[in-house]
């Protein structure tokens, strides 16, 4: 046992990024659960390329501190958050497009930035995250995102389900769907930012996505889907930190691989609509 | 006689629609044209037209969820509360989400965000399903159903939403002949409490059977009232003759 629990008995920077992952992974998955309903999975990688000018912008500015990287990628993430909701109004809906042409820019803009002071290091911390940097600051962060996640997602649940489920429905009885939408919006990007010091900004929708997206195989309802989501985001972070720890791995590709390989085995095993059922064929029932 | 009057629970009334020269667009382009009509209150009307006629956009335009350009819409009565039941087009059925859940969103405008439901409201729930013909169903997923049991289903949030006023666009289209005549009950039950139910539909027999009441739009009100009357040949030639493209490039209107 001691592969599992070594790596965090010995060292502290295991422990904070666990502590900090396993935060990420109580609350990314619940929006990246609303992200695939809306069909809008697209957005939180928007977001998340987003944030990265912002990001490289604060290290520009004021090198490795949490604070300033967290504020520049605010800033630009909310910004990209504002356009992105103006681009789709402006072409009506089908914003596909529009979004892949802003997170190309806003990531050749970061990679750029960052470019013209740090180094090579500098740059693979930034795109694939660094275990190593979920330092004090950084694990607030984190904690801090979930705490406040939490809590403003369930006052928005039943609105962003309606709001999902039957938009006009909602309208008419007076849902204010831009205003929670917003507040939703706002939350991913907080999330998308806490992720990418142990992620990286390439990886940090990873914990928010994969695991939401192989929820859809474990549950018919959308409570049940929400707790398949955490259960195994919380998973793909353990095992995602050990191999990373252990395989000398850059922490977030091996934590969202983790997540890839609990969404194939949730496409194959799954009991909602899982490729396994769909094989193995077993004699209709009566009625 | 007298006793059975006494006995009988006082009906309470929908609001009575007036339209007042409205006009409601798209692009600028009108979809409903300097329309007057009146429904009285409680009363079951249809609303009928050719395809374009603007029977959606009015419907719409009465729910206060289309932008009125001109004229106006007034329902009597205290804030009388409105239900419209769309065509499906905009929803997700594929959204993970049981049957019971739906009906109890219909209770949103006393419920709204946050409030949580009781085991009287669950109730109330249970009885809209089984009056609906979909008893068994509350813990289905909507996903399961067919597109007439989804219709049932989503009559029966409206049997939850206890609305004074139903708009109906299209209820029975793509249901079979018993799911329609299974609706059409509970439109008839909400007549006889005094509902104004103004409902779009495209099967005149139907019109002429069931409702005492039809507009008959053509973009403009060709002719409103008794059934009857409304839906004579020479009124039915007329809403044919409507030209359903409109005029790129017609000047503003002056009337």
């Amino acid at each position: 046992m001691d592969w599992l629990f070594g790596p965090f008995l010995e060292f502290g920077f295991m422990r904070r990024a666990l502590v900090g992952c396993l935060a990420l992974a109580v609350a990314a998955p619940l929006l990246g659960v609303f992200l695939m309903l809306r069909r809008t999975s697209l957005t939180a990688e928007v977001l998340a390329h987003g944030v990265t000018p912002g990001i490289a912008a604060g290290f520009l500015i004021a090198g490795l501190s949490v604070p300033a990287m967290s504020l520049g990628g605010l800033i630009a993430g909310l910004a990209v958050a504002v356009g992105a909701g103006a681009l789709s109004r402006a072409t009506g809906g089908r914003e596909d497009a529009a979004l892949t042409a802003l997170y190309l820019i806003a990531l050749a803009l970061g990679v750029t930035l960052v470019s013209l002071r740090g180094d090579t290091s500098d740059l693979t911390h930034l795109l694939f995250g660094q275990v190593l940097g979920v330092d004090d600051p950084a694990l607030l962060l984190m904690a801090g995102v979930a705490t406040l996640t939490l809590p403003v997602l369930a006052l928005a649940w039943r609105p962003l389900a309606l709001e999902c489920f039957d938009p006009g429905f909602a309208a008419a009885e007076g849902v204010r769907g831009g205003l929670w939408h917003g507040l939703f919006l706002v939350l991913v990007v907080l999330n998308v930012l806490a992720a990418f010091q142990a992620m990286g900004t390439l990886m940090a929708v990873g914990l928010m996505m994969l695991p939401a997206v192989a929820a859809r195989h474990w549950g018919r309802e959308l409570s049940g889907m929400a707790y398949a989501a955490v259960g195994l985001a919380m998973l793909s972070a353990l095992f995602g930190l050990l191999a990373s720890y252990h395989l000398d791995l850059p922490s977030g590709p091996a934590i969202v691989l983790t997540a890839g390989v609990a969404w194939a085995v949730s496409v194959v095993f799954g009991p909602v609509d899982g490729l396994l059922a769909r094989w193995v064929r077993r004699p209709h029932l009566a009625g | 006689m007298m006793r059975a009057m006494a006995e009988k629970p006082v009906a309470r009334r929908g609001p009575a629609v007036e339209l007042a020269n409205l006009t409601a667009t798209h692009q600028r382009h009108p979809a409903v044209h300097h329309v007057s009509a009146r429904f009285a209150a409680g009363s079951l009307a249809a609303i009928v037209g050719p395809n374009g006629a603007g029977k959606t956009t009015l419907l719409r335009a009465i729910a206060g969820l289309h932008r009125v350009d001109e004229g106006r819409v007034t329902l009597t009565g205290q804030k009388p509360r409105v239900a419209l039941l769309p065509q499906q087009s905009g929803m997700d059925r594929a959204f993970p989400i049981l049957c019971l859940d739906v009906v109890l969103q219909g209770m949103w405008s006393r419920l709204g965000a946050f409030r949580g439901t009781s085991a009287a409201d669950r109730d109330r729930a249970q009885q809209a399903l089984e009056a609906v013909g979909l008893g068994g169903f509350a813990k289905r997923p909507v996903g399961a159903m067919s597109a007439g049991q989804f219709q049932r289903l989503l009559f029966a949030r409206l049997l939850v939403q206890d609305a004074d006023l139903i708009l109906l666009d299209e209820p029975f289209n793509a249901v079979d002949a018993r799911t329609a005549a299974d609706l059409l009950a509970v439109l008839r039950r909400w007549h006889g409490e005094g509902r104004t139910v103004l409902a779009v539909l495209h099967d005149l027999d139907l019109v002429q059977r069931e409702f005492p009441d039809c507009l008959l739009l053509a973009r403009e009100a060709i002719a409103c009232g008794p059934t009857a009357e409304v839906l004579s040949a020479a009124n039915r030639l007329r809403a044919r003759m409507m030209a359903e493209a409109w005029d790129e490039i017609a000047p503003a209107c002056a009337a």
